[in-house]
This record gives C-alpha cells, structure tokens and sequence, in this order.
C-alpha cells in the first residue's frame, strides 16, 4: 500500500500529522488514540511489557485522485448537488444519504482534509474522530478495543485498525462474504 | 502456587505417582532388556518416559529435542517444539460476539493453518461455525454446521461459532483415566498426546463437541505445516490420540493473539488476560450482555459470548 502512495501524498500526510503531534499530541486535541494512561499499563499482571498501540495504515485513496487541491482549489458551491465528476463515489453512496452529501464532512475550503460539525478540520489518518461525532457508542467501545479489530500481542505491541480499515465510508454497512467452504461430513470421509 | 522453573505444572497440585509408575512397571516388565532395546533409543524413551509433570526440566529438554529432531526429519523443515509455561498472573479469557459474527469461516482455516490438524482423511477442525434461525434463537436444535452460501450471513440466521471452552470445571479432565489432559494455571485445558491412549472418554464427557480424535494417520503435507510449536499445542499428534482448541497456546503464552481473532474480518473475537482490569476482554465482561454456552451444565467456561449492540 504505502508504495502505491506518491511522495507527495506522504509528505502532506506527514505535514497533516505533524501539528497535533508535536504539541500535546492528539490525546489534548481531541481524545482520539484508544489509549490508557501509560503508567497505568507500565506493570501489568504476568510482568508483561507496557502495551503500545499502533494505528494501522489508513486504507489508500483511488489512484491519482489526492491530494484533492489538485483540482479544488478554495471553496466551491457549497449546495447540494449532483455532480458530474466522483460519480462512482455518488452512485455508491449510503450513509444516511437522504440527509448527507459530501460537504457534511469533507472541508470545502480545503478538501485534503475533513471537518467536524463544528467546523474544525481534521486529517484522513483521524477520520475516526469525524465518524465518533455520530457513532459515540461504536467510538467508546473501539478506543477500548471491544469495537474493531486489534492484532499483534495481547500483551503488548497491537496494531488498531481505523473505522475506514473495514467500512467504506461512504457506504459503511459491511458487505456479506463468501464463506468458507463447509467441513466435510463423517460420512464423506474414507474409512 | 508458584510452579517449580521451568517445569509444566497442574493446576492442583496433587500429583498421584500411581498412575505414571504403574505403566512403567508394566512396559519395562513386559518388554524386557533385550525387546526395548530393539526398539531403538527414541521409541523406548518415548514408551518408558514418566508422566510430564513428573520430569526433571532436564528430562522435558530432552524430550523436546527428541520431537524436534523426529518432526523436522519427517516434514523436511526446522521445527520448534515449545513448552513455555504459563505466564504468571495471567487467566486467559476469549469473547466472541454473537452480535458481530457473519458466519464467514475464516477462523476456522486460519485454526487450521496455525495448528497442523489432519487436512482430509480424517478432516479435524477445532472450531464449528453452527447457523442457527433468529427465529429460535441460541437452539441447538436448529443449528446447523454444514451450511453452504454464496454470501454470509443469510437473511433470518445468525452464526455462533464453537470451540473448546475451556472450563474451569471441565468434565473431560475429571474423565481422563490417565491423566492425559489437565487445566493449566493460566486456564488453558491441555492434552499430552504422547500421554493419551485413546480412550475417547473426554470426547463423551465433553459438551461441546470440542475434541476431535484421529481416527486414522493425521494427514497433515508437509508444504502446510507450521513449524513453530508447543508440546502441549499444536505438535502434529499421532494416529489414536484426541486433539483440541488450546487458545493458540504456542502463541498466547508468548503474548501474541489467537490465530482466530486476527483473522476475523468483523472483529467479533476478543482475547486477553481477564485479570487485567484495562484488556479488551474485561471490558467486555463489564459493558456488554454476556453468557457462557451450557451455563446450566457448571462447567464455568473461560469462553464468553456476548452482544455487542
């Protein structure tokens, strides 16, 4: 994935992450990491290492479409609409879509990043903190691992995975899967 | 209890020499000098050996090593065979969210990527993903495990998957006439494979259906074996000898999670220490609606089942 994104992409990334990570962090900016104090983890039962959390890498944007100033620049006609580009986006689009369109949380003066209701932008590695706005239960219970999926240790070093790691977020519903195939019977195996 | 270093400990203590004497006595008897010795070193050592728990740590080294060079000899690759014990101050804990679960399977394939079970002849799979009707709800009666669809999950269904629940209370210890399977301190049920004789008792006693027997020789190629094992885990076991969910005991003691819940594309699996206040599974314990299978059977599972939503 991370070859696939253009150097300019991971240096506007970087830029976007720089500025609540160098301050406080993102814990002061808007409570978003699901993690525990520090100290609190440090001793654990069974001597265990301090757990650490990694975000998991964000899933890629469609090839060639970001940075989206490319083609934005300022703001455009903030009134609802159907548009003539990003149609494979329209056409797939189920999020409450009767109430909602693009601008409810992407910033139309910059549209490399999202908003709040409030109005406050917030990156693409933060979505989580856009999609907690309306989804507080889901948010409570993946900042403390019960919502989602969390590998690596259990002790330990974990990767999290973000909301748009599993949902599309423009048509977030989980799609069915074909599953495995069945076991056999014991009447199917050979004696 | 603090268990002696290095060595695989129960969790009661209370070790009858009966049992583990009494087979020695017998074999060496029956056998005599000049037939063990025909029998070749490794055989003889294997069938004379005492009962694990009452090895020296110098006699389990050697007996790892006997397995490690028999199993890579056999499958073409360095395998490892580990008996790392339990971590202290741990009591493993497994949620899985009947809320979340599609039915999808995958947890059964990854189980039986990580494990080495027998592939076909006899097809062993640790985990059952039963479908049951919305309609009547957690029924055995209306499960069904050999379901098959284009697309999961199906309108009116939903999935519980089953796996050894690993009881505080576990009947298929209590049955055990040789002491072949016990409850290890961290609340892993194990079995020794080179203890086991095949009775089938626990298959009868268990209620879940979770141990599975091989019937013939385990067919397990050697291109899909995972060479990273634990003596009490996911060793390739014999012809004659019951098999089981260990929690990825080759994995969860060394801290990394079960094969199953990283594989679960809807994250409806949860596992962690349940004496950790802040872990994933004692969060669920304290915020969802949770139940154990068979709760009226007291067998006190460390396997919860819960509703997230």
């Amino acid at each position: 994935m991370r070859s696939r994104a253009p150097t300019s992409l991971l240096a506007l990334v970087a830029a976007l992450l720089a500025a609540p990570a160098s301050g406080a962090g993102p814990v002061a900016k808007g409570e978003p990491a699901p993690a525990a104090p520090a100290s609190a983890r440090a001793e654990k039962a069974g001597g265990a290492p301090a757990e650490e959390l990694v975000q998991a890498e964000k899933p890629p944007f469609t090839e060639g479409i970001f940075p989206c100033t490319q083609c934005h620049q300022g703001p455009g006609d903030a009134k609802r609409r159907e548009l003539a580009f990003h149609d494979d986006v329209q056409s797939a689009f189920d999020h409450d879509s009767e109430h909602r369109w693009c601008l409810d949380c992407h910033m139309n003066a910059n549209r490399d990043v999202l908003h709040l209701a409030n109005g406050d932008a917030v990156p693409f590695t933060e979505s989580y903190r856009l999609c907690g706005q309306c989804h507080g239960d889901k948010y409570r219970d993946w900042r403390v691992g019960v919502h989602g999926k969390r590998v690596g240790m259990w002790n330990g070093q974990k990767t999290y995975y973000l909301c748009v790691n599993c949902h599309n977020p423009h048509s977030p519903r989980f799609k069915p899967l074909k599953p495995e195939p069945r076991p056999m019977r014991p009447e199917e195996m050979k004696r | 209890m603090t268990p002696p270093n290095g060595r695989l400990t129960v969790l009661n203590g209370e070790e009858e020499a009966g049992t583990g004497h009494s087979r020695r006595a017998f074999l060496q008897m029956a056998l005599g000098g000049a037939a063990v010795a025909a029998l070749g070193a490794c055989g003889a050592e294997d069938l004379l050996r005492r009962h694990l728990h009452e090895l020296s740590p110098e006699d389990v080294q050697a007996l790892l090593a006997r397995l490690e060079k028999k199993y890579s000899a056999r499958y073409g690759k360095k395998v490892t065979v580990a008996a790392t014990p339990a971590l202290p101050g741990v009591e493993f804990a497994y949620g899985l969210d009947l809320s979340r679960c599609i039915g999808c399977r995958r947890c059964v394939y990854a189980c039986v990527r990580e494990n080495n079970p027998s592939r076909r002849n006899p097809q062993i799979q640790w985990i059952r993903v039963l479908e049951m009707d919305k309609e009547h709800g957690v029924d055995l009666q209306h499960a069904n495990p050999y379901y098959e669809a284009d697309l999961v999950p199906r309108p009116g269904h939903f999935y519980m998957p089953v796996q050894c629940q690993q009881c505080r209370n576990p009947p298929c210890v209590k049955v055990c006439p040789v002491k072949a399977t016990w409850k290890e301190p961290d609340g892993i049920v194990v079995i020794d494979s080179e203890w086991c004789i095949g009775c089938r008792c626990c298959m009868a006693a268990c209620p879940y259906g979770a141990r599975k027997f091989n019937w013939a020789e385990p067919d397990l190629p050697a291109a899909e074996m995972n060479p990273v094992t634990h003596y009490l885990g996911n060793r390739p076991r014999p012809r004659g000898v019951v098999e089981k969910c260990t929690f990825c005991i080759q994995r969860s003691r060394v801290g990394r999670y079960p094969a199953c819940v990283e594989i679960c594309p809807v994250g409806a699996r949860k596992f962690g220490n349940l004496l950790d206040p802040q872990s994933e599974i004692r969060r669920v314990m304290e915020t969802k609606r949770v139940f154990v299978f068979k709760e009226d059977l007291a067998t006190e599972p460390h396997f919860y089942y819960f509703y997230a939503t």
